[in-house]
């Protein structure tokens, strides 16, 4: 089929809406639900559709992440709007007899909880809702109509300038403006220039990117084809850690399917404009998710950041302006050109724009993903959302930010989520791991496991990070094991402040957050497993009289 | 080329555009600690004690790799600075086996005079005592792990000098290790030219002529286009 003509999208779109059924459900095909068996239940729920002779009324259909991760496998069930949980294999014919009579043994959860009302959802609206591995279900919603439009009504200018004004933000964790990414690229002098998605995602508790890439792999793709137009690149690479194999899979099916339909390859939409996405996949290092060391990794080296200036707007994949952005703000662009700048930047905060999508994870009711506007209170999140701590706990701490990130106290529980705020609290937005802790978290463990990340996550190409992460982790170990004395105590926060200051990469730079953020807001755990100093006093005074009040 | 002004440590000097940091220090006579820089091939701005504080920039930066701009206001001695170089020496005398006393570079290594100048005079960090191996199935040359400090500069030379694309650098943080060839025996490598340039551009002790026993690892620096450019010119011959 020629699908170089908008009207072949709006037909693919009509023929989906006129094919849809009475009775749609809903099953999450995405990583966690895959895990515990969403295949075999989707099988047996298509079986159950067929031996009920259903099979014109309703369609089984699977779809990416329906968020409440802890509950899975999800069925929904539309129009009735029901949400079945914990589905299994022998429990899921009962979904079908329930649309008869209403009565099922699977149970079910609100799906007008706060844990679902309290999101909004720009970057996930798709996901939970089409089918991840077929694009006629991505053009239903309206998929590549934005790349239409961005090719044919707006100049490469005009898009960067739509980009700006919409306020967007880098997803990826330090929350760079993208217009002015995109604006830089654009403007740099080069006949080659390159889109990198970067979907490196590695921290710890941390699977936004993954959802979106298996829930909806063509948005990403949409955004991509756009940030190419304006910025000037003919050819995009998706860089996934291998870990990833169902988002991969998935992504190789939409480039694909775009590529059959002609919104991907040479003269989309019959304009001159060319766009090819090639996949690279990650072979297990975090660090290559920093973005010179992506780049490295991609052209074939070994994935090791340099300094930067130049950047890689200016100097990237093989010394052509580079532009690299994370999966989520990707996934942001089509929604942007499609409903508009204007429409972007009234939502979230003055200077946070839009939805953050957060993994959250750890010691809360509610494990999942959720997508809230920028500056939603922290609170809101984790108890109203998320249902606080399990079995009466109390909430301690809430790590953002991964191991880049810091521990924020439950005493500031009321931030409101943006860049600046979660900064100021010595933490960072990050890509959006937030790991919610309980009163039974020992914080000075918390440092030391992340500690433990880094120093194993070292590339070793400068000094400060590779040996300066080991000495780290070794007074950590000494404190955790009343080992040390205030002495260890000072050398460890000597430590993190240089390694903080002279390391080459973000890697090295924020390894010594989530000691740093422990020691500014619960300095007592570390205090109380300190040992007198056998070789006189040391120079804290504090510490001075505490050891002296032990003998 | 235009010229650039710009001032080091409240000296003002002019630099060519292009310059580095480092470059420009070095001309106006301003001396900047470094460990990984090695002239004749190009920078990595990896070992970080060549870091600068530069007005206006929240962030240090290595004057190896970051070129000179108009007006620029660069400090390489302020306290902080030094005090940053001392930690980094000290990290790097506690990772591996750096045992002066026994060490065929004492007395011409660059760690050692690093330590010295920058006064480092103990290491207050536990020592890790790593077991690496001595790799002495070469010929001519012996690479002791227990003394290398991964500043890659032998692998600099040996892609991009020599063009042999031997020596290269395996595995991840602390456990990162140069290697010869696909992690093989140096002996047995297919690719080594026996050009000894990597012997020559080494800091330490790790890279040695073999047969030179305590502090007789005497490397000329002053001669480096002798390591440029040995072979064209037929100064340097390796040999037993």
């Amino acid at each position: 089929m020629d699908g170089n003509m908008i009207s072949n999208l709006i037909q693919i779109k009509e023929q989906e809406l006129a094919a849809r059924k009475k009775i749609v459900l809903r099953c999450c095909m995405a990583a966690g639900c895959m895990s515990l068996d969403a295949k075999g239940v989707r099988e047996q729920l298509e079986k159950a559709v067929a031996e009920a002779g259903l099979q014109n009324e309703v369609e089984v259909r699977g779809v990416g992440c329906m968020r409440l991760c802890c509950e899975g496998p999800l069925v929904a069930a539309d129009p009735q709007n029901t949400l079945n949980i914990k589905v299994t294999t022998k429990n899921a014919p009962s979904i079908i007899a329930a649309l008869r009579d209403g009565k099922t043994e699977v149970s079910r959860t609100d799906p007008n909880s706060s844990f679902f009302t309290k999101q909004l959802s720009i970057v996930l609206a798709n996901s939970g809702v089409i089918n991840p591995e077929r694009i006629e279900s991505y053009i239903a919603a309206d998929g590549y109509h934005a790349l239409h439009e961005v090719l044919h009504e707006m100049t490469p200018r005009e898009a960067v300038e739509a980009l700006v004004k919409s306020g967007l933000r880098g997803r990826g964790g330090a929350g760079f403006p993208t217009g002015l990414k995109w604006g830089t690229v654009a403007k740099s002098p080069g006949a080659k220039k390159y889109v990198i998605c970067n979907a490196d995602e590695g921290d710890p508790g941390a699977f936004m990117d993954r959802s979106v890439l298996e829930s909806d792999p063509h948005a990403v793709l949409e955004g991509m084809a756009i940030a190419a137009y304006a910025v000037g690149a003919d050819q995009g690479f998706i860089y996934v850690r291998a870990e990833y194999p169902l988002a991969i899979a998935r992504l190789q099916i939409a480039i694909k399917q775009a590529k059959q339909l002609g919104l991907l390859g040479s003269g989309i939409f019959e304009s001159p404009f060319n766009f090819n996405v090639d996949i690279r996949i990650g072979a297990g290092a975090f660090v290559c998710g920093e973005e010179t060391a992506l780049m490295a990794s991609v052209e074939g080296k070994r994935g090791t950041p340099r300094p930067r200036p130049p950047f890689p707007a200016e100097s990237g994949l093989w010394g052509s302006p580079t532009l690299i952005n994370n999966v989520e703000t990707f996934a942001n662009v089509p929604p942007i050109y499609r409903n508009g700048a204007d429409w972007f930047a009234g939502i979230g905060t003055e200077k946070s724009k839009g939805t953050k999508v957060f993994a959250l994870a750890g010691k809360i009711r509610n494990t999942g993903l959720i997508e809230v506007p920028m500056g939603t209170p922290l609170r809101v999140i984790v108890e109203d959302m998320g249902g606080g701590a399990p079995d009466g706990g109390k909430i301690k701490a809430i790590q953002t930010g991964g191991p880049s990130g810091g521990c924020i106290p439950a005493q500031y529980l009321d931030t409101p989520v943006d860049y600046e705020s979660l900064g100021k609290l010595g933490s960072i937005m990050g890509s959006g791991g937030m790991i919610v802790m309980d009163d039974t978290t020992n914080m000075v463990e918390i440092a030391r496991f992340f500690m433990e990340f880094c120093m194993d996550e070292s590339c070793g190409k400068c000094v400060p990070c590779r040996a300066g992460t080991v000495q780290m982790h070794h007074l950590l170990n000494n404190i955790a094991n009343r080992r040390a004395t205030a002495r260890d105590l000072a050398k460890l926060e000597e430590l993190c402040d240089m390694v903080k200051h002279t390391s080459l990469c973000g890697l090295g730079q924020t390894a010594p957050n989530p000691v740093l953020s422990t020691l500014r807001f619960f300095r007592n755990e570390y205090e109380e497993l300190l040992q007198p100093d056998p070789f006189g006093p040391p120079s804290n005074g504090e510490v001075k009289k505490q050891t002296a009040a032990m003998h | 080329m235009a010229a650039k002004t710009l001032t080091i440590n409240g000296k003002q000097i002019s630099a060519e555009e292009g310059a580095t940091i480092l470059q420009a220090a070095e001309e106006a006579g301003v001396k900047i600690p470094t460990l990984c820089h090695l002239d004749g091939v190009y920078d990595v701005g990896a070992c970080r004690l060549c870091l600068v504080e530069v007005t206006g920039v929240p962030k240090l930066l290595p004057a190896c790799t970051t070129k000179v701009s108009e007006g620029m206001e660069i400090k390489t001695d302020s306290e902080q600075l030094q005090k940053y170089r001392r930690l980094t020496l000290e990290l790097l005398f506690a990772e591996r086996n750096h045992v002066c006393a026994v060490c065929v570079a004492n007395g011409h290594c660059e760690l050692q005079t690093l330590a010295y100048s920058q006064g480092m005079d103990h290491v207050r960090y536990d020592y890790c005592f790593p077991k690496w191996g001595v790799d002495n199935t070469h010929r001519l040359f012996g690479m002791d792990h227990n003394r290398c400090i991964l500043c890659t500069r032998c692998v600099r030379v040996c892609w991009h000098i020599e063009g042999a694309g031997t020596k290269n650098v395996a595995g991840r943080g602390s456990k990162a290790k140069i290697i010869t060839d696909l992690n093989m025996p140096w002996g047995e490598s297919g690719s080594c030219t026996n050009c000894g340039k990597c012997v020559q551009s080494c800091p330490t002790g790790a890279l040695f002529y073999k047969g030179s026993t305590v502090a007789e690892m005497e490397r000329d620096r002053s001669r480096l286009e002798f390591i440029v450019t040995a072979r064209e010119k037929k100064l340097w011959v390796a040999s037993d």
